[in-house]
């Protein structure tokens, strides 16, 4: 299974441990990723202003990857929305498709339909599958328990990702941190935004967002919160302390990006994992678990 | 007050039209859906997808592209899978920012986010420093800038002048 992987822009230098982590778990599954050096932003930062930029820098990226012919495999909501977006417009509406590719031509490039783009917990998921998954675990994480967040833009808008989970009542996920023999605590408001796409935007209102959600999560008495987008991990970790100090609250509420936890589950040493990337420390979880950091 | 004199009867048409006439803004019948789910709503009233949606529909063209409110939309796609008139909320959102960036009004945080990308191809300026940190990590040095997406965003750059 060969897949290019799109880094996109917060990744590599905001979150190596997510990258290391995926990068790893991916050589224990079998999954082998092809480093495309050109890939750039995917466009969603300019989407909100200029759409049909956007949308050129996404047919970029999709025409590079057509070039190599691999399924693009994506670690970031944003990056999956966009870049899934541009592939289906461009894929239905000729005469823009046209209009992008008269400037795409500059550099050789070219549009081409019947790319797929997909997350990783998605292929994960889809393409890998939990039984196969299910064979590889070594070290059960039987004493660990888990609360999901999925963010906005792997499950919605639901035609965008072919229905391949119930977007009102999503479990792809939670399969996929229980088949590590971890528990999975659910949670009010689970699909609740984190506030991340208006953190520039209005500060208050965004940390406000993913203070209830922290709430709420926190509530389950879990070992840490499991994301898989970025985005969502600079709410609730980067901000952490930030919401505690404005909030008066106190959390201390690891957030694992999906990978590590698989990881773990997959016989890999944290260092491996990136878990001392980690802002808010995980010490508790891997000393449950008997795994020295 | 809203004063008919100032209402633009063609600005549903113009939104519509930004992406394609696939928005079904006029299929709007005011049920509340949107704004019964938006976790933005949730925090702050002052964002209200239902109210938006009725002043495009009444033609207040300059209240809402002046507006802050527009800048609040996380695009979390919630009442867009949830409308049963199937009006692309979130795309409207996406429509009415643009036109609204296009005559100068533009949130200082995406001027800022349109400089970068414009700069170098990306959100984060990448320096040697990230490059030896990844490097150190076992991780693949990442390319800096990307000057075909810097020749693809000129015209954006210039977009967002206050007026």
């Amino acid at each position: 299974m060969k897949y290019a992987l799109f880094l996109g822009c917060t990744i590599p230098v905001r979150a190596q441990h997510y990258e290391m982590a995926a990068r790893e778990v991916a050589k224990k599954i079998g999954i082998e990723f092809v480093d495309i050096k050109n890939f750039s932003c995917c466009g969603f930062p300019v989407k909100s202003t200029d759409m049909e930029t956007s949308l050129k820098i996404a047919a970029r990226n999709l025409a590079i990857a057509a070039v190599e012919g691999y399924t693009i495999c994506t670690l970031c909501n944003a990056c999956t929305s966009v870049l899934t977006e541009a592939n289906q417009i461009l894929n239905k509406n000729k005469e823009l498709r046209t209009k992008i590719d008269k400037d795409l031509k500059k550099f050789d490039l070219e549009f081409q339909p019947g790319l797929e783009i997909k997350h990783f917990s998605r292929i994960l998921y889809e393409d890998v599958g939990v039984d196969k998954i299910r064979e590889k675990i070594v070290r059960e994480l039987t004493p660990l328990k888990f609360s999901v967040h999925y963010g906005c833009h792997y499950l919605r808008p639901t035609e965008l990702y072919d229905c391949f989970d119930d977007a009102e009542s999503p479990s792809s996920v939670e399969n996929l941190v229980a088949v590590t023999g971890a528990t999975v605590l659910d949670y009010k408001n689970k699909l609740d935004c984190c506030g991340g796409a208006i953190l520039g935007v209005e500060e208050d209102i965004a940390l406000a967002m993913a203070k209830q959600k922290l709430d709420h999560i926190t509530a389950g008495q879990v070992d840490a919160l499991v994301t898989i987008c970025p985005f969502c991990t600079i709410m609730y970790e980067d901000n952490q302390k930030k919401i505690e100090s404005k909030f008066n609250a106190t959390y201390n509420l690891p957030v694992l990006y999906y990978p590590q936890v698989l990881g773990l589950a997959l016989g890999l040493d944290p260092k491996q994992l990136g878990f001392r990337l980690n802002k808010v420390k995980a010490k508790e979880l891997l000393e449950k678990m008997e795994v020295v950091q | 007050m809203i004063d008919s004199k100032d209402l633009d009867p063609n600005f549903k048409y113009e939104v519509a039209a930004e992406m394609g006439g696939e928005s079904n803004i006029t299929r709007c019948f005011s049920c509340g859906t949107c704004t019964a789910g938006c976790p933005v709503r949730e925090i702050d009233d002052k964002y209200n997808p239902r109210k938006i949606i009725r002043m495009v529909l009444l033609g207040m063209r300059d209240r809402v592209l002046k507006s802050d409110f527009i800048w609040l939309c996380s695009s979390c796609y919630t009442c867009y899978d949830r409308c049963p008139q199937n009006v692309h909320l979130t795309d409207i959102m996406t429509a009415l920012k643009n036109i609204a960036a296009r005559e100068g009004y533009i949130h200082p945080a995406f001027r800022e986010q349109n400089r970068l990308v414009s700069a170098f191809g990306r959100l984060y300026e990448v320096e040697d420093f990230d490059n030896k940190k990844r490097e150190k990590l076992g991780l693949p040095a990442v390319k800096k800038t990307f000057k075909d997406v810097i020749e693809l965003t000129k015209k954006n750059a210039s977009v967002g002048e206050s007026p």
